[in-house]
């Protein structure tokens, strides 16, 4: 046990999905600042993850410590509480296609905490600015914009009620490499900028290197490497091997079904 | 496999949707107790569901009233009982065809409406997004429903009541040869505050079991555009079955005093 408590700890996760194990014991932990990437395959269970962290999916065994507190042994109620820190991008931006842009960015502000639309509309404004949007986006609504706007919206909304922790998923897949450099900018900048603690998951190798300290490669449902960003090439790792150069060839045999 | 386990199967699988089903519909119908209370998006489902379903609640019932006055006139013809099709029409509009009707098109409407929308948020993410954002969903996205179907419901029925009865009243005076005032105070006398009131209460469950159908298949659906289309044909097909079947259940509490 190490003397200081970590933002986040897994230990043991488990869940399956009728015969199909999708987590089969995953354990790390996460300090407060520090950014992981977990990559792996399609379907080897990283979006399950996020979501069991965030109280979506309730997995079969295990622990998941916030802040060290076992978020699975509290009441619904003192869950949610605790999970209110994190915010998400999710895969794919998930807008609430019937509010505007700034409706969706303040979404939480006016539902969640009760606020004015008035000022919350002005937060709005500003958290568009901080993700490069101009503030006439602000009155559009979320079909009239691209794939990569509507990615930098979905951004703009995590971030609105400075979360302490932020979860990415696949936050570049479907984006051109351009405004995927963008989009990997903006989280750098963003999670550095509230000092969040923040997980993402990724199959895109160029994002996960400029987004992570540490890597973490997640297979058959467990970690089965982990390590500094830098050190990803130079793994000595079968698995990483075959995933960072992305050989068809190698000990990972592809999931046919999705999780 | 055994035959009698398949059966079993079946059974257990059908009670176990149920009770998911009395749950959903308790956590939805109470979600708003601790607050917040969404008042826009109520406002907004009432409009869609109560406002926006008149024309065509309009038209299904004045073609019912018509319909339904050659019918009686045609029947009671036989014994001679002719001068009675006022209040066999309206007791029949209010107490059974007006709600009924009504809640059948209302369930074709927004029961299929709701499940399609909410089944949308659901595989787009949208759902689990509002849980991130420290919203509860049956607070925002529940609750406001079922209340504004339920409360919509008998006013929608109260309407569907008086257009079924003009329909009648037009087809007796203009086809028939009723006298048009005799006919308005046949019914007066002889239509009893109960007869109206029990359609509205039937009007308040059917509006209850349309948005809790809906909600539900559309808030439980899964797998894509087809996971939702199947999701809109459940929600239609389960609240036809739950509003014929709660008719008559309430029809004979009704009646049977």
């Amino acid at each position: 046990m190490s003397e200081t408590t970590s933002k986040i700890s897994v230990r043991g996760l488990r869940k399956s999905f009728g015969s199909k194990n999708v987590l089969s014991g995953v354990d790390f932990d996460i300090e407060e600042g520090e950014s992981l990437v977990v990559i792996g395959g399609s379907g080897t269970g990283k979006s399950v993850l996020l979501k069991c962290i965030l109280g979506l999916i309730t997995p079969d065994a295990g622990e998941i410590l916030i802040d060290g507190v076992d978020i699975l042994k509290l009441s619904p109620f003192e869950r949610s509480r605790k999970t209110r820190q994190i915010g998400m991008l999710f895969q794919g931006a998930a807008l609430f296609d019937s509010l505007k842009v700034w409706e969706n960015i303040a979404f939480r502000l006016i539902y969640g905490e009760g606020k004015a639309s008035g000022p919350s509309r002005a937060i709005a404004v500003d958290r568009l600015a901080q993700v490069g949007l101009p503030a006439e986006v602000a009155n559009l609504s979320p079909a009239e914009l691209s794939g990569g706007m509507q990615k930098r919206v979905a951004l703009a909304r995590a971030i609105a009620a400075d979360p302490k922790i932020l979860f990415f998923d696949e936050p570049t897949t479907g984006l051109d490499p351009i405004t995927a450099d963008v989009i990997n900018r903006l989280i750098v900048d963003r999670v550095k900028a509230v000092g969040a603690t923040a997980i993402s998951i990724t199959h895109d190798m160029v994002s996960a290197r400029k987004i992570a300290d540490e890597i973490a490669m997640l297979y058959q449902g467990r970690i089965v490497w982990r390590g500094p960003a830098s050190d990803i090439l130079s793994s000595g790792n079968p698995y990483v091997d075959q995933f960072v150069n992305g050989r068809a060839e190698g000990p990972i045999k592809m999931a046919l079904k999705s999780a | 496999m055994n035959p009698a386990a398949h059966i079993g199967r079946a059974a257990i699988a059908i009670f176990a949707e149920i009770g998911a089903m009395s749950i959903f519909a308790l956590k939805g119908a109470f979600a708003w107790v601790s607050g917040p209370f969404y008042t826009r998006e109520f406002l907004s489902a009432a409009i869609r569901v109560g406002f926006n379903s008149l024309p065509v609640v309009g038209l299904t019932a004045i073609f019912t009233g018509a319909a339904l006055a050659l019918n009686i006139y045609d029947g009671s013809a036989r014994f001679n009982a002719e001068t009675f099709l006022p209040q066999i029409l309206a007791v029949s509009i209010v107490r059974e065809l007006g709600p009924g009707f009504a809640a059948l098109m209302v369930a074709g409407r927004s029961s299929s409406g709701m499940a399609a929308e909410l089944g949308a948020m659901r595989v787009s993410d949208q759902i689990d997004a509002i849980s991130t954002l420290a919203v509860d969903p049956f607070k925002y996205l529940i609750s406001p429903r079922i209340l504004a179907t339920t409360i919509m419901m008998p006013f929608i029925v109260l309407v569907a009541d008086l257009i079924g009865i003009l329909g009648g009243w037009s087809v007796a005076v203009y086809a028939l040869d009723f006298e048009g005032a005799t006919y308005i105070r046949n019914i007066d006398s002889f239509l009893t505050a109960e007869d109206v009131t029990s359609g509205l209460v039937k009007a308040g469950v059917f509006g209850f079991l349309i948005s809790v159908m809906g909600c539900y298949y559309g808030y439980k659906s899964r797998g894509g555009a087809q996971g939702v289309g199947g999701a809109t044909r459940s929600a239609v097909v389960a609240s036809a079955v739950a509003i014929l079947a709660s008719n008559y259940i309430m029809t004979s509490l009704f009646v049977d005093f």
